[in-house]
């Protein structure tokens, strides 16, 4: 943690132990949940489900939360991610790494050229483009029979093969592959966020206008943003896949692409912890909300609309928002509401340290 | 031959409920510069208000359509007051992020008050007219003559009436119509409640020939979203012509091609055009 820091160094590093101590709770928890877990394997599958939803959302978070581009083409990656694994591990014998690295692969390369014809629109042509490339994705993938099985879907998806090492039929080493890889989404969220690349992505949402007067090149950040979105969202397909050992043509539709959006906007778009406290409270909720599945909509719905208008950068941007009023006020009393009040969020940090004008960094909300 | 004037017949009633609905969408664009994710939700609730109507209520064929069409108009205001105004000032993610949970309400609403599973309404005109030896169902024939007869007055309701020229003066430019007195917020409201009651029209027309359910109208958006962008987002002679085109070339496509194209066609299109023209086929070349 040796960032270079411009502004406010007594409350940003105040707040940096805060998120840190926060971190390292989460982190133990998620760790030790399969421990405590022993008795419940399906908490636990419940539990890898909502970590790939995570890394999924993760990769929504890139393109939407950092760069402000709603892509609703989100699942239609994911989806391919999916059923590239699952086509070549159960129709072509393939061993699952292999699989996997391929549908890293082809998303990877399929998202960056969706990207360019994509990102030639922008705002709401853009969203609705990649809900209609969404909803292409989806099509092909239910009406194209000989390859993708249809509506049957495909059964028997092949686990990772661990060797002598680890056994993946054990659900629990099931949760720490998944959890190593939401890891890595988290690590690289923060990286982002932090470095010129973060900032450059974030002047992006600002204003494309402003950010490119300033000599930033628009174009290629937005298609490596988008770029990396599809990859993230095909890795955490991929993930999907081979933890459920089923999959079919819904997990590519436009309703799944809309599910990773309320958990990115109930834990916090442009938030490092936000779409993990978003995932995992949004489906242990539905767990409880189970008898009445067909009504948690009605109760979901209007908290979306809510969220939208009242806070808009979720749990984690609200707590962000709660630490920087205490945390910037220098008397020594409030420090202690601080740690009481807040959840989570990466602090004031990013906001004060901001390398963009004033201008930029001030959210047009 | 028959069977292409058949599938003409039936490709116009297909377009002119697009058109009603693609219309509405395309004038709630223009006012309060948002697509409106929910669309194809007011045009589901449009159809299951109609059935209501019709099956619960037992009131004649037309009346249901007028309930419908006065409930979702009101529907179509309250969004505007509860949702997109308190939203006007946000980025443009944020609007279309509420209208897709304004989406999810509308369907859970429905499916909690009538169930999952599909309705079929009873179909209140019988029978067929033969035409040049193709069968062709009145039901077809009152689409396509209300839809003309709507848009026409739709037409003549923007051009001559002070409402809709207002409704016009906002699209042209908001700043500007309100230094001349003209309260856009009003104007915001008519304009969904318009849209909304000529969805619930377009619904309750095609209601009896099509199957109910909560997520009929996920499909509907899309398609009208194709069919806005080929017009050119607010633009209605573009709606009404895009809504015509795609109906007769999903109605030919089934039958010449296959039904899975035919799906497939608005998206394709949709997908084509702005890959070509990033801003739709008749936008003005400046972007605003």
């Amino acid at each position: 943690m040796t960032a270079p820091v411009t502004a406010g160094r007594r409350p940003a590093q105040r707040s940096r132990w805060l998120v840190l101590g926060l971190g390292v709770v989460g982190a133990v928890v998620l760790l030790g949940a399969p421990a405590l877990l022993t008795e419940s394997d399906y908490t636990l599958r419940l539990m890898t489900m909502a970590l790939v939803y995570a890394i999924a959302t993760y990769g929504m978070n890139v393109i939407l939360g950092f760069t402000g581009q709603l892509s609703l083409a989100h699942a239609g990656f994911f989806g391919i991610g999916a059923y590239v694994t699952g086509i070549l591990t159960v129709d072509h014998d393939w061993s699952f790494w292999a699989a996997f690295v391929v549908s890293v692969v082809v998303t990877a390369v399929t998202g960056f050229l969706a990207g360019l014809l994509a990102l030639r629109t922008k705002q709401e042509y853009f969203a609705i483009y990649t809900m209609a490339t969404g909803f292409i994705v989806y099509l092909v993938i239910s009406r194209w029979s000989d390859v993708t099985h249809g509506q049957q879907g495909l059964i028997g998806v092949k686990l990772p093969e661990g060797g002598d090492l680890v056994d993946f039929a054990e659900p629990s080493a099931m949760y720490y592959l998944c959890l190593a890889f939401l890891a890595v989404a988290v690590y690289a969220t923060w990286a982002i966020r932090r470095s010129t690349v973060g900032r450059t992505l974030i002047a992006i949402r600002t204003s494309e206008d402003l950010a490119k007067s300033i000599g930033v090149n628009v174009g290629l950040n937005k298609q490596l943003a988008f770029a990396a979105s599809t990859t993230i969202a095909g890795t955490a397909g991929a993930l999907y896949a081979t933890t459920m050992g089923f999959i079919g043509p819904s997990v590519s539709s436009v309703n799944m692409t809309f599910e990773m959006l309320m958990f990115l906007l109930i834990g916090g778009m442009g938030t490092v912890f936000g779409p993990i406290i978003g995932t995992f409270l949004v489906v242990f909720l539905f767990e409880l909300m189970q008898d009445f599945q067909a009504y948690r909509f009605l109760v979901i719905g209007p908290v979306i609309v809510a969220l939208v208008i009242f806070a808009p950068r979720g749990i984690a941007g609200y707590f962000q928002k709660v630490v920087a009023r205490f945390v910037d006020a220098p008397s020594e009393a409030t420090t202690k509401t601080v740690k009481t009040r807040t959840g989570e969020g990466d602090g004031v940090v990013p906001a004060q340290r901001a390398a963009v004008p004033p201008a930029l960094t001030k959210e047009a909300r | 031959m028959d069977l292409f004037l058949q599938q003409l017949v039936n490709g116009l009633a297909l377009g002119g409920v697009y058109c009603l609905a693609a219309v509405g969408l395309s004038l709630v664009f223009g006012v309060l510069r948002i697509p409106n994710l929910a669309h194809g939700a007011l045009y589901m609730r449009g159809a299951y208000g109609t059935y209501y109507a019709m099956t619960a209520l037992g009131v004649p064929y037309v009346a249901p359509i007028g309930i419908a069409a006065v409930v979702l108009a009101a529907v179509g205001v309250g969004m505007e007051r509860l949702i997109f105004h308190p939203l006007r000032n946000s980025p443009h993610t944020h609007h279309m992020i509420a209208a897709i949970g304004a989406m999810f309400f509308f369907q859970s609403l429905i499916q909690a008050i009538w169930g999952a599973d599909f309705r079929q309404m009873p179909s209140p005109i019988s029978g067929t007219l033969s035409l040049a030896g193709a069968q062709i169902s009145w039901q077809r024939i009152v689409i396509i003559v209300a839809a003309v007869a709507i848009l026409a007055l739709l037409a003549v309701f923007m051009k001559r009436s002070v409402h809709g020229q207002s409704i016009e003066a906002i699209e042209q430019d908001r700043t500007g119509a309100s230094l001349v007195g003209i309260n856009p917020d009003r104007v915001s409201m008519l304009t969904l409640g318009l849209a909304a009651a000529l969805a619930a029209v377009a619904a309750g027309l095609v209601a009896p020939l099509n199957l109910l359910s909560p997520t009929m109208g996920a499909a509907l958006d899309m398609k009208v979203f194709a069919i806005i962008i080929l017009g050119g987002l607010g633009s209605l002679p573009g709606a009404i012509v895009g809504g015509f085109v795609l109906g007769i070339a999903e109605a030919m496509a089934s039958t010449y091609i296959s039904t899975g194209v035919s799906e497939a066609i608005a998206f394709v299109l949709l997908v084509g055009v702005l890959a070509i023209r990033p801003t739709g086929l008749f936008s003005p070349a400046v972007s605003r």
